[in-house]
């Protein structure tokens, strides 16, 4: 139920105070914190970045690919070892960046040591649907080497015989691009057979989705890839046992993946100097919504939000004052309005202490124009539409709540449906056999937790609210004027 | 999903709305002894069938042949090369796709029965697949397929804009071909270009960064033209002047590109062969 704005505040203040403990102090670390404010996060530099072609400034090919140091001593990172490379991972403190935030190397370590005949795979996640989310994208259309080079050496730590990439279907050009990738891979002897000359076998395998959100949920990905309906499988067996065609399987996400190799090169000390205990590193965060310059953006974990939105974003639109809500993580977290939005860290443990997330780290920005109601009634027709329809909670009721959504936008509801509306989501929630049926029931809960004075308030003014009016209140482009033009012209210059 | 569309289509909006209602009007308490059930609509066994809705389409028949060209089948080859040969069945999507791109952007029943054919599964494994995801069109769509993104992110936006400019310029709604052939306009969910929003995608191509003035010179631009003008390097086209994910206002870091990070010095300790050989490979 609501948390009260006390809670808020004393969650959001022992956040702070944890964020000025705890880093690793290793020398290079040290040495990087003391540049710093004692405490304080973000204000990446360049030369910390993992994804120096993010803007396009140089080529994705294998030539531009070996300037910016991909490729770069990667037969010595598998004469590491399985065990030396997920034991860097675990001390880099990576988690993983497709939303649940599990520790990447524990993932990583489940995957069986000894072979009963079953080869083990490795599957890439690169199904990008969450609304609000467009990461992966961007490293696979600027920087694949990284995610092909990554598929090499997560694949060898899990002793993995090959990596599928599977790439959402409506990335035709992305997909292009990556396949191109993955062959001046193999015509340079990085993959294939004694890949990068370590006396390894790898392949990898570019496999295009056809529009399904549900594929982004891993074993619905499995579904997939084999050839039959997206539809998620019980759990157990985890896929590190059962996965593809029968043989262990890990799925990671696209970002993860890609920056194992940067880590592995830097070290694991260099990545875990930055960020929060137990959140670090650097996150690729996409902020779109009603902000002054919606970017892509590679940030320190832990950022304030409003620092990274003021500095990356222009701010928002009209000012912090008309910020109304912010949902931090892609559609499926709740949103958060503006009061928590204020002095909140951009990071998984802080987000959650406010019964959010940060998801994929993709930030949509609501400003005061918005009605809150109607954007969270079209995120109810996106999980209705995309609902797989295995399980009866999450196909009836993300029907249900989308129904009665449409209602309460015009106020045409009763004010005790509110309490039915949460119970259909609690309904819904934990009860199906993959998290889309969570995924469909935590936005409704953080609108009823936020905002239930909005609803309540809509219903008693129901003659007065006209609808139509307020159906077109969202203006197109809501960024600034393109101010941009002398960069754009010298950068498509050389392309 | 595809039901999930037909409902959305199947229920009138008044309908909908008095389904679950709750609301105590004297009405409602007269008939409080009957207790009210709500349900979704059934599925009309048209959705689910390959067909799809257009049973008057006479040309798309089990009757009609369909076989993949010459250059198809060496990239059939290729395609059926990335899966395990006792798990051929990983190729269906692939193989739909090419069919469809081969048929115009349309996937006729033949087609699918020769995909069946070519994998050695039956007919109904690749019409569950054909009926699950939405990128397959099994109706004809018009040369230029406009998917709008009309999810939260391009909402906010303007997506509610752009449909509107959208179907002045062309005359019809979402779901709906122009009489000539030429356009199919459809609302979709996310498309993946948040940070770019409003967005449509147009055949295989995003186009970003929309107002409802640009998106109707593209449309004018694809009537009189007949093809889509130029994309930037990455596959897309903001239509603002942006070159891809930077911002209207430019990109805030990366001004000149960073020096190459130095590479620590990593201790050998495994020799990978040795990993290929306990796991058999």
């Amino acid at each position: 139920m609501a948390v009260t704005a006390a809670a808020c505040r004393l969650a959001r203040s022992a956040s702070r105070a944890t964020g000025s403990r705890g880093f690793h102090a290793s020398a290079a670390a040290a040495e990087w914190r003391a540049s710093k404010i004692e405490g304080s996060f973000g204000g990446l530099q360049d030369a910390d970045r993992i994804f120096t072609n993010l803007y396009g400034d140089g080529d994705w090919r294998l030539k531009d690919a070996l300037k910016r140091g991909d490729w770069d001593g990667t037969k010595d990172m598998l004469w590491l070892g399985p065990e030396g490379i997920i034991d860097d991972m675990k001390k880099s403190g990576l988690r993983g960046r497709g939303g649940a935030g599990f520790p990447s190397g524990l993932k990583w370590s489940f995957m069986p040591k000894k072979t009963d005949g079953r080869p083990n795979f490795l599957v890439v996640n690169a199904d990008e649907s969450e609304p609000g989310t467009c990461k992966d994208r961007e490293i696979m259309r600027k920087d694949p080497h990284k995610l092909v080079e990554g598929c090499l050496v997560a694949g060898f730590a899990m002793r993995a015989r090959a990596a599928y990439i599977y790439i959402r279907g409506e990335f035709f050009n992305e997909a292009n691009i990556l396949e191109e990738a993955i062959d001046e891979a193999y015509q340079a002897g990085f993959l294939g057979r004694n890949a990068c000359g370590s006396g390894y076998d790898f392949d990898v395998y570019l496999h295009r989705g056809a529009g399904a959100y549900i594929c982004g949920e891993e074993t619905g990905l499995l579904e997939s890839l084999e050839g039959k309906q997206g539809k998620p499988r019980l759990k157990p067996p985890f896929p590190a046992n059962k996965g593809l065609y029968g043989c262990p399987t890990t799925v990671t996400n696209v970002e993860t993946v890609a920056v194992a190799p940067t880590i592995l090169r830097r070290g694991p000390e260099w990545f875990a100097g930055m960020g929060r205990e137990n959140n670090r590193g650097t996150k690729l965060f996409c902020i779109s919504g009603h902000v002054n310059n919606p970017i892509t953006v590679e940030e320190e974990m832990s950022i304030p939000l409003r620092e990274l939105i003021e500095k990356h974003a222009g701010g928002v639109r009209g000012g912090w004052d008309n910020l109304q809500a912010i949902i931090p993580g892609g559609s499926s977290v709740p949103l958060l309005p503006k009061n928590i939005c204020d002095d909140i860290l951009t990071d998984f443990d802080a987000l959650r202490e406010v019964k959010s997330g940060l998801g994929t780290a993709a930030i949509t920005v609501f400003d005061k124009s918005v009605d809150v109601i109607g954007a969270i009634r079209r995120l109810s027709h996106f999980y209705a539409h995309e609902s797989c329809g295995q399980c009866t909670p999450c196909r009836e009721g993300t029907h249900w709540m989308e129904t009665i959504l449409n209602r309460m936008e015009v106020g045409d509801a009763d004010e005790e449906e509110i309490p039915m509306l949460e119970e259909i989501s609690r309904q819904i929630e934990g009860h199906t056999i993959c998290a889309l049926g969570d995924a469909a029931a935590w936005p409704v809960q953080g609108l009823i937790r936020h905002y239930q004075h909005v609803i309540e308030d809509r219903i008693r003014r129901k003659g007065d609210w006209e609808s139509e009016k307020h159906q077109y209140f969202q203006k197109s482009w809501s960024g600034e004027e393109f101010a941009n033009h002398a960069w754009v012209q010298e950068v498509q210059a050389r392309q | 999903m595809i039901a999930a569309r037909a409902f959305a289509a199947a229920v009138p909006r008044a309908v909908a709305s008095a389904l679950p209602s709750f609301a105590p009007s004297a009405a409602a308490a007269a008939a409080s002894s009957v207790r009210s059930i709500s349900m979704t609509p059934r599925s009309l066994s048209d959705d689910l069938s390959p067909l799809g809705h257009d049973h008057a389409d006479q040309s798309n028949t089990e009757d009609h042949a369909f076989d993949f060209t010459d250059a198809n089948y060496r990239v059939v080859e290729r395609v059926l090369g990335k899966y395990p040969a006792m798990y051929k069945k990983s190729a269906i999507i692939p193989l739909l796709d090419l069919a469809q791109r081969q048929c115009g952007n349309f996937l006729p029943l033949a087609a699918m029965q020769k995909v069946a054919r070519l994998l050695n599964v039956s007919d109904i494994e690749v019409y569950e697949v054909a009926t699950f995801y939405t990128m397959f069109n099994r109706k004809r769509v018009g040369k230029f397929f406009i998917q709008l993104c009309g999810t939260t992110p391009c909402m906010v936006n303007g997506s509610e804009d752009i449909k509107a400019a959208i179907e002045e310029e062309l005359g019809i709604h979402s779901g709906e071909t122009t009489p000539d052939g030429m356009f199919t306009l459809l609302e979709v969910e996310c498309l993946g270009a948040c940070v770019n929003a409003p967005m449509i995608q147009v055949n295989d191509d995003f186009f970003e960064c929309l107002t409802p003035e640009t998106t109707r010179d593209l449309l004018r631009h694809c009537r009189e033209k007949g093809s889509l003008p130029p994309l930037t390097k990455w596959g897309s086209k903001p239509l603002n002047g942006q070159d891809s994910c930077e911002g209207p206002l430019g990109k805030t870091s990366l001004a000149t590109p960073p020096p190459v990070p130095k590479r620590r010095t990593l201790e050998a300790k495994v020799d990978p062969r040795t990993v290929k050989d306990t796991m058999m490979y």
